[in-house]
């Protein structure tokens, strides 16, 4: 496995090579935005991703804390399961398609919950026991860094187009921004906490945060009803060759965020065995020297209990 | 949980340094905003409901930090995590008191911002109750929630607030908006008024679900 | 067109971010590849 890594960094770099000569050459010039519109193929794949990311680690983290008991884990495979079955059939039902929104295929709606509930098992399968807490905070860090992307090219991209920085009422970067908060917290909350079961408080802040993001959604998506907003680029619809460019450019950077995902889980687990390792020590040589200066670099997030 | 609530009350009501000490201290915030945002302008009216709820926030969490720390002083943490009575007791009587704690820090904070900001209300002023008590309620059922998964991390005081704040978000925008709606009358604060009732449900189910996980977890 | 400043602005900051996040991986690496010959070196004594 790990010798696949330097092919798969190779072509890696060659894909985002080859999208950013789309992005820049190939993608034709926006009518209204000029050439600054490419800004999204950087913009949009960085959310993408970030968004994928985090639900990842929501799902991780759920299953984290039902894992404690074997009633929880079964009643959560079968919401799951449930969940699955009904974005399968639903969209299909004459009333509930009404209820979606303009431009919303009901086919989106269901390859959604099946992927939901594909990537809810899988995650479960690949990942047992404390792989699972390092998928979790993989996750977590990877996301932030693609998080931060979006919400620094975001304003960079609204400035030349809207003349501000941050409206206020722009609903996708703030609940962005939230969610960039909600995950800062987070890895905070990993690396100040000392209690033997950080990841299980850890997992209980990843679902409160799943659970704020739609509250965040609306509450802004309310507030600007009343307070008229610059107009930002509507929901037009995107030319197809500007469609396929951005789309490249997301599989390029799910490449790159798979590889930079993969690097940091074998540092989690390299950090966790040397821990280990370390505290080992310290148990069968109390007054062991080489611990206490190693032990003073890396701050531990849990101590031995 | 009755029983729990009011030995808390006891405790706090004998332990008046504290609660002097937190008055004071909102008087103070009350008062630094007073210097720092002009009363005379304008459009004061519209963000003197921004303003009283940072104040509000503020108040909340310098009472919020301390809500554990009797228990972890006296070990009470380790009685009730053997106890066969649920932990949402504990959790419910500690939300509750300290909610009696922040309304009263507000309802001493409010005639100052009245007071010095000229305060008249425009829109329906009734309304402004169910805003004030979803909203406290909201900062409280968190607060409490947060504040004992900070227990146990370095820097406990600063955790609360880093770990409340962005969660909380969405009910600062809906106390926020409602309040300066009711106040300059231009936009009802209905859906404000939802937004609260729907946040503290689901927020308050969330805690009583994970409390027990958050205990043991200490 | 000065617009076209904030697009390499945008382009440089994604790498940046990218760069600094990638470099500190290989730092913590390092450094606990570091940590590790030294605990066995210790075992070993």
């Amino acid at each position: 496995m790990k010798k696949a890594f330097p092919i798969l960094a190779v072509l890696t770099a060659l894909f985002l090579a080859y999208a950013f000569y789309q992005a820049l050459w190939v993608a034709p010039t926006d009518a209204l935005q000029g050439d600054v519109y490419r800004i999204i193929y950087y913009h949009v794949p960085s959310a993408w991703t970030a968004f994928l990311l985090f639900f990842i680690n929501f799902l991780a983290s759920v299953q984290y804390l039902v894992g404690a008991k074997c009633s929880t884990q079964r009643a959560a495979n079968w919401v799951v399961i449930a969940i699955g079955i009904a974005g399968f059939i639903a969209p299909f039902i004459p009333q509930v398609r009404q209820l979606l929104p303009t431009g919303m295929y009901p086919s989106s709606v269901t390859t959604t919950a099946l992927i939901i509930t594909a990537l809810y098992f899988l995650i479960g399968k690949y990942f047992p026991g404390q792989s699972l807490d390092v998928l979790a905070v993989t996750a977590a860090e990877v996301g932030v860094v693609f998080c931060s992307i979006v919400l620094v090219t975001g304003p960079i991209w609204a400035r030349p187009v809207w003349g501000i920085w941050w409206a206020p009422g722009d609903i996708r970067l703030t609940s962005t921004l939230v969610l960039w908060l909600i995950y800062v917290s987070y890895l905070v909350l990993r690396r100040f906490s000392d209690s033997a079961q950080t990841q299980k408080l850890a997992a209980v802040l990843a679902v409160f945060g799943a659970l704020d993001v739609p509250l965040v959604y609306f509450s802004i998506w309310f507030f600007r009803t009343q307070h008229p907003q610059p107009v930002i680029g509507g929901g037009g619809s995107i030319d197809p060759r500007m469609l396929h460019v951005l789309l490249i450019n997301w599989m390029a950077f799910l490449c790159f965020a798979f590889l930079v995902c993969w690097s940091r889980y074998r540092l989690e687990k390299l950090r966790r065995e040397v821990e280990e390792t370390e505290a080992l020590e310290s148990l069968l040589d109390p007054a062991g020297p080489p611990a206490a200066s190693s032990a003073a670099k890396v701050p531990f997030s849990r101590g031995p209990k | 949980m009755l029983a729990t609530l009011s030995k808390d009350i006891r405790l706090e009501w004998r332990s008046k340094d504290a609660l002097n000490a937190m008055l004071f201290f909102s008087m103070l915030v009350v008062v630094i905003f007073v210097f720092s945002f002009d009363p005379l302008a304008e459009e004061s009216r519209h963000i003197v409901g921004g303003l009283v709820w940072v104040a509000f926030l503020f108040a909340a969490v310098v009472a919020l930090n301390q809500t554990w720390a009797r228990e972890l002083r006296n070990q009470v943490l380790d009685a009730y995590r053997v106890s066969p009575a649920p932990a949402n007791a504990l959790f419910l009587a500690k939300v509750l008191g300290n909610f009696i704690l922040v309304s009263l820090l507000e309802a001493l904070m409010t005639p100052l911002f009245v007071i010095f900001y000229n305060l008249r209300v425009l829109g329906p002023a009734w309304q402004l109750i169910p805003v004030a008590l979803l909203g406290t309620w909201a900062l409280v059922v968190n607060g409490t929630f947060f504040a004992a998964m900070s227990l146990r991390t370095r820097s406990r005081e600063l955790m609360l607030p880093l770990l409340l704040f962005p969660v909380s978000i969405p009910a600062v925008l809906g106390m926020v908006a409602g309040t300066t709606n009711i106040l300059t009358g231009e936009n009802p604060a209905h859906f404000y008024i939802v937004l609260l009732l729907t946040y503290d449900v689901v927020f308050t189910t969330a805690c009583l679900a994970l409390f027990e996980t958050v205990l043991q977890a200490e | 067109m000065n617009s076209i400043k904030f697009l390499y602005a945008a382009y440089i900051a994604t790498w940046l971010i990218h760069s600094l996040y990638v470099g500190s991986l290989i730092g913590r690496y390092r450094r606990l590849r570091q940590q590790k010959k030294e605990l066995e070196r210790g075992q070993s004594r």
